[in-house]
């Protein structure tokens, strides 16, 4: 993942590049779980805080790009539905959510748990009760996929036809 | 021209209550869920999403629903949809090589990094009908094999090492990416542009462009030197966090065509590439957009043009269908004021027309008369 190069001069800190990695992991994470899990993983931690939404939730768009020839100069594929929502939690963290699709409620979770995990107070119980499960869950799903797809590898042999 | 007519909205009102009533078809046979299409219908909906220009499952099948399973009616629906959207901003430049493959095959290399791999592929079906699959009968679940690990590297990339293949460099990184649904079209277009129309083009219009250049209008012997399908992270520069973060994956298919030489003086021969790359699982319309897209970089590649598939506004401003369906299917709404002025000038030219025969004919007798007198 690549990080703004002017949001990162000689001044900032090793902690502060490690705060940036955790939370683009937190929401990268989130963002591509599955809202059912999600919210299965959210009642399991029993947090409840107060949320005022500061933005959002909003839908919209967010223009998708590719590469000529996969690497070449890039151009516009198309568009994804996204949805963005900004929160501020009881304890005064702002947390914020952009994910793809139109699902509202998820987004809100999601922003909710990114300000939770600014907070020191919570930030390892969403670590081991939301993000890791959920990572887990995430890579569980693609090793499946590469199992299946590896069942269809072609395994060539060649026929010999003759004899010298 | 057509003008304002009163009068018809009973009419209207009744044919799309008619309209419903037929589209829900037989009230005693269970309705269509979303889901049911999106995953049983799964081709329908990826080409909807592709030629809509907007990847979301569920709107590309409520969509198809609302049309009746007519696409092009549903791609419509999906396009007048994302003009009522605000637009975020733009994903980074999505990686396909770190995609999460399902399906990776290749026609010039029979062993290659990765393997080859086959996926749910229509390939060496028998296209037999399946009378079985008129029931719900439970089907066997995929068998799994030992994930090697390997790295499922770009066909390109090998060839690329020997520079037998021509660079894809990035031109031009200052210039902003051409966006077609921003700013109006120019000819000649520039080739994001031109792939940005082409990736949502109609795929029956690009099969039949490609189909043709394979068969000599504009033949550029291609190969397919991969087609790889599968899940790819989007990431997006959220400025009010300063960093990029994944927002979700998209499925893509992605199409290399690698075609006959071009060299020069100064550059040694070496193979030339065509670049397909569309939503979902749409092999078919990758591959001819890869050939249309090789067969429109002519002018670049210093080819003659002389064949429609190289003809750039030809094939670049005819293959959109929302924009085809549109032109053509106005010709349905009313056009009496323009039709009586063509029949005001036709019967015009009619009466002339048997003015002027029947003016030839007298003269024709008078001429004979004269005739006739003189002998």
């Amino acid at each position: 993942m690549a990080l703004a190069g002017n949001e990162l001069d000689e001044t900032t800190g090793d902690a502060t590049v490690r705060e940036i990695a955790r939370r683009q992991r937190l929401l990268s994470v989130l963002a591509k779980a599955p809202a059912n899990e999600l919210l299965k993983c959210w009642k399991q931690t029993g947090l409840d805080p107060a949320v005022e939404l500061l933005r959002g939730p909003e839908s919209g768009l967010v223009a998708l790009q590719g590469r000529a020839g996969g690497t070449g100069q890039p151009f516009h594929v198309g568009e994804v539905s996204a949805t963005r929502v900004t929160v501020r939690i009881g304890s005064g963290q702002v947390g914020h959510a952009m994910i793809g699709g139109r699902d509202t409620r998820k987004a809100q979770l999601v922003a909710v748990i990114d300000a939770l995990a600014q907070d020191p107070a919570h930030a390892d119980l969403v670590e081991r009760e939301i993000v890791a499960p959920l990572e887990q869950l995430g890579n569980e799903a693609d090793a499946k996929v590469r199992r299946e797809t590896a069942a269809t590898r072609v395994n060539f042999f060649t026929m010999v036809r003759g004899e010298d | 021209m057509y003008v304002a007519v009163k009068g018809g909205e009973a009419a209207i009102g009744n044919a799309h209550r008619l309209l419903a009533a037929r589209r829900r078809g037989d009230a005693n046979v269970p309705g269509l869920t979303l889901e049911q299409i999106a995953g049983q219908l799964s081709l329908a909906v990826d080409r909807v999403m592709g030629e809509g220009s907007l990847y979301d499952p569920e709107l590309a099948a409520l969509a198809i629903k609302q049309a009746r399973g007519d696409l092009i009616e549903a791609v419509f629906l999906l396009r007048a949809y994302r003009t009522t959207l605000p637009r975020f901003g733009h994903s980074l430049p999505m990686d396909t090589g770190r995609m999460l493959v399902e399906r990776r095959i290749s026609a010039i290399y029979k062993d290659l990094p990765g393997g080859q791999l086959l996926g749910p592929t229509f390939d060496y079906t028998h296209r037999l009908l399946d009378p079985v699959l008129a029931g719900d009968a439970p089907v066997d679940a995929p068998e799994t094999g030992e994930d090697s690990n390997e790295r499922v590297m770009r066909v390109s990339d090998i060839l690329g090492d020997e520079g037998l293949i021509e660079d894809d460099p990035v031109t031009d990184a200052s210039r902003p990416v051409a966006d077609i649904t921003r700013t109006p079209t120019e000819y000649p277009m520039s080739r994001d542009a031109r792939l940005q129309t082409l990736a949502r083009g109609d795929e029956g219009f690009l099969l039949a462009l490609a189909y043709s250049t394979q068969r000599g209008y504009a033949r550029s012997h291609p190969f397919v030197g991969e087609i790889r399908i599968g899940e790819v992270d989007v990431e997006v520069m959220i400025p009010e966090l300063g960093f990029t973060v994944v927002i979700g994956r998209v499925k893509l298919t992605e199409c290399q065509m690698v075609n006959q030489f071009q060299g020069s003086a100064k550059v040694p021969p070496q193979f030339t590439r065509g670049y397909g790359l569309v939503f979902g699982q749409a092999e078919r319309k990758a591959m001819a957009m890869s050939l249309c897209d090789r067969a429109l970089r002519a002018t670049e590649l210093g080819e003659d043009i002389v064949a429609p598939a190289q003809d750039e506004e030809f094939v670049l401003s005819h293959c959109d269908n929302v924009q085809a369906t549109g032109f053509v299917e106005h010709l349905k709404l009313p056009h009496y004021v323009d039709f009586q002025a063509e029949l005001d000038l036709v019967r015009r030219m009619r009466t002339e027309h048997f003015a002027n025969a029947a003016r030839a004919d007298d003269e024709a007798i008078a001429t004979d008369d004269t005739k006739e007198a003189a002998e």
